[in-house]
């Protein structure tokens, strides 16, 4: 019992000292630091340091917070339910913001269609091309870019650095977005050698560190030479890519730290630019678009600096796609064209311009990808 | 002399009321005042933490209880992350008055919830009410089943039924990822795989007045059920016998085995509830958003509420309005998104550590005190 009293007794010491130095010290600071000018929110799915998804995000929320007259709150690890709803309206109460980037793929439906309405004058803006005129609410707009077209272009390099001819590819979920991002990968590769593979592995979950270690060790054990990915932290797989030889390929941000002699290129999102140019639309009192997309030419997707090891072959094809991609009206599927099962998707003469609608509904891997939708 | 015998008899038993009262007194307050000595005691030692990573404990509190209960919307925030874990914690705190440590409520929430979406289409025909009581009925044997089998694999089989429970857990979403992303697939739900929208009127709404939906209301009727079934009836008392001492309880002739498959498919269908709600209320249709967690913050309520299903209803409020502060921390001071967490964990800790001082402190037990002397 004593020994509860001691420590007890020391215990009420040192908190009595601690109210104390906060007792002279300032009064906390709840107030928003920021009341002057446009408030501007960002919500992120994961940890905005992820090397993926969110961090790309989070750079442009980065670029955001240099702007004059303008106040940057963050919030990460929102979870797609009644999470991300509140914490849309407690950055509306509580720091009187304007204008929300929620920016995971699962916070569109229903959580910013449920809060939306009864926030007429703040804007919410979605990464994904979901809204549509006639159901949803004109302060919502959605907003995307053809990163499809950066896999392509990772293909190119992938295709002239392979010397096994077969190529890797660590994917989430069978959805449209993923698997346009697979064929894409291995089309880019076929530019170069018609003759190239690409072994693809589902892990089934956005992330997942385990599995996505255990893929990436099984396509190197496959002899798969270039691997990239499309999960929401790229980290594990360029790690564990990188530490069994193979060059990588990044998605989502550039990866090049963490692996900076294996790392061949990347696609990554530019959301600094895209980001700013909003924001400066509501600055300037004007309203930014509802629906809005673009690819490399309009400054919604960027490459990674091309790496130390990749080939001058190599470079200039990369150089020479992405300047036909900067011209618009890309085509990245050209008849003719058949998934993997032997299905015909186009016949000669037919191709699927970066634009084309239809890409968004993709339900194929093409053929030369290895592997299955189900 | 035979009046005289019962005067004596009669002021024995006045004192010996008295001294029951007093002693019941006694501990009543102890197990009030003790987990909230603990609860403070984890306060003040995450301040310390605080205050050694140059943050203030004091804003940090304030921001806490400026989100979490400050204004009218503050409370609607908690109130609204309170409902799930109502449901979670009731699946840890009924078995665990058999002894039994389930720690898998995330896997009959996730399949409580994906029963209704897949089945919502086939009862959209039914007047709302009706559809919506059926599709519970069916979350809530779903899930019942889940946890239940837990419990007979235990009984049964002696497998362990903390382990099972977590890796059925597992199992549940791998079950809810096949469902939604194969068979019951909506083909409109490109890149995010779903069950299709459940028809209007089977959705779950608000409580007139409030942006809080009627989980809530629900969660704390199946609260007082639980309780009164723990300590005003013969099944509860028969279960605590059996927690107590299984043997005991075979010895007198107590069904164990039905007391185990009662308890823990009740509880898996409360957690199915919560499933639910989470569709019918918040989503609109089944997803993968469903495995959000809920099941294990419902376990670290359970053991703060000691098990008491009374006791979880605070409980759930205030780690719901941790919940709904953890953004206003983030943004305000800077703080990880983890921080809230690691509050919870030395308040879990605290709390945990204060079982050990169950009957130490004389001042809850006035009457063997006196008895010493």
């Amino acid at each position: 019992m004593s020994s509860t009293l001691f420590s007890r007794r020391n215990f009420l010491k040192v908190s009595a000292a601690l109210a104390g130095s906060y007792a002279l010290g300032s009064m906390p600071k709840l107030a928003n630091a920021g009341s002057h000018g446009l408030t501007v929110g960002f919500i992120y799915v994961g940890p905005k340091d992820d090397f993926g998804y969110n961090q790309a995000h989070a750079e442009g929320a980065a670029a955001v917070k240099l702007m004059k007259g303008v106040n940057v709150v963050e919030e990460e690890n929102v979870a797609e339910t009644v999470d991300v709803q509140k914490t849309m309206e407690s950055i509306i109460n509580f720091d009187g913001a304007a204008l929300l980037f929620p920016t995971s793929f699962g916070y569109f439906d229903p959580h910013i269609l449920e809060i939306a309405p009864k926030y007429p004058n703040v804007r919410f803006q979605h990464a994904a091309g979901l809204w549509l005129a006639d159901k949803h609410p004109m302060n919502v707009g959605s907003y995307f870019g053809y990163i499809g077209l950066g896999q392509y272009l990772n293909g190119i390099v992938a295709g002239h650095m392979s010397n096994s001819k077969k190529l890797g590819f660590v994917a989430a979920k069978p959805i449209p977005q993923v698997l346009q991002n697979i064929n894409s990968y291995l089309l880019g590769a076929r530019q170069v050698d018609p003759a190239i593979t690409c072994q693809v592995i589902f892990t089934g979950e956005w992330s997942l560190a385990v599995k996505e270690a255990e893929a990436t060790n099984a396509l190197a054990d496959a002899n798969c030479d270039v691997i990239t990915c499309h999960v929401d932290g790229p980290k594990v797989v360029m790690e564990t890519a990188a530490g069994r030889g193979s060059y990588v390929c990044g998605y989502h941000a550039n990866q090049s730290p963490l692996a900076p002699q294996k790392y061949l290129t990347g696609a990554e999102w530019n959301w600094s630019g895209v980001y700013t140019r909003m924001v400066q639309t509501v600055l300037d009192g004007g309203a930014i678009k509802n629906f809005d997309r673009g690819g490399l030419a309009e400054g919604y997707i960027k490459m990674s600096p091309l790496g130390p090891a990749v080939s001058d072959a190599a470079r200039s094809q990369f150089k020479d796609t992405e300047a036909e991609m900067l011209r618009g009206n890309f085509a990245a599927y050209k008849g003719p064209l058949r998934d993997n099962a032997g299905n015909t998707i186009l016949s000669a003469g037919e191709s699927l311009v970066e634009t084309d609608i239809s890409l968004e509904s993709m339900n194929y891997l093409v053929e030369g990808v290895i592997g299955s939708t189900s | 002399m035979k009046t005289a015998d019962q005067n004596i008899s009669h002021s024995k038993e006045k004192i010996f009321l008295t001294d029951v009262w007093l002693e019941t007194l006694g501990k009543r307050s102890e197990a009030v005042l003790l987990p909230i000595g603990a609860l403070f005691v984890g306060f003040l030692t995450f301040g310390l933490f605080l205050y050694f990573l140059g943050k203030s404990p004091l804003d940090f509190y304030a921001l806490v209880y400026k989100a979490g209960f400050g204004t009218s919307f503050s409370w609607q925030n908690t109130l609204s992350r309170t409902a799930p874990l109502l449901f979670a914690a009731l699946c840890v705190a009924l078995p665990a008055r058999l002894g039994l440590m389930v720690i898998g409520g995330e896997g009959a929430i996730v399949l409580g919830g994906v029963t209704f979406g897949v089945l919502a289409g086939s009862v959209s025909g039914l007047p709302g009410i009706i559809a919506i009581l059926l599709l519970a009925t069916a979350s809530m044997l779903v899930a019942g089943v889940w946890i239940g089998a837990v419990g007979l694999l235990r009984h049964y089989r002696g497998v362990n039924e903390t382990i099972a429970s977590l890796l059925m857990a597992y199992i549940a979403i791998a079950l809810m990822n096949h469902l939604v992303e194969g068979p019951f697939r909506d083909p409109d739900s490109l890149n995010k795989p779903s069950t299709a929208p459940i028809a209007a009127h089977l959705r779950i709404g608000d409580i007139p007045g409030w942006d809080v939906h009627w989980g809530l209301i629900a969660g704390l009727f199946c609260c007082l059920v639980s309780w009164v079934l723990l300590e005003r009836t013969t099944l509860g008392f028969a279960a605590r016998i059996a927690g107590g001492n299984i043997r005991a309880a075979q010895v007198q002739g107590l069904p164990v085995g039905r007391l185990i498959l009662c308890f823990t498919s009740l509880g898996g269908a409360f957690a199915g509830l919560a499933g639910m709600f989470e569709v019918a209320a918040i989503h609109g249709s089944a997803n993968a958003s469903l495995a959000s967690g809920y099941g294990y913050t419902g376990i670290l309520v359970a053991f703060l509420a000691r098990q008491n299903p009374i006791a979880i209803i605070p409980v759930a409020i205030l780690l719901a309005a941790f919940e709904a502060s953890s953004g206003l921390i983030q943004r305000r001071m800077g703080l990880p998104d983890a921080t809230v967490l690691v509050l919870q964990g030395l308040v879990f800790v605290s709390i945990l550590l204060s079982e050990s001082l169950y009957g130490r402190f004389r001042i809850f037990y006035p009457v063997s005190q006196e008895s010493e002397k």
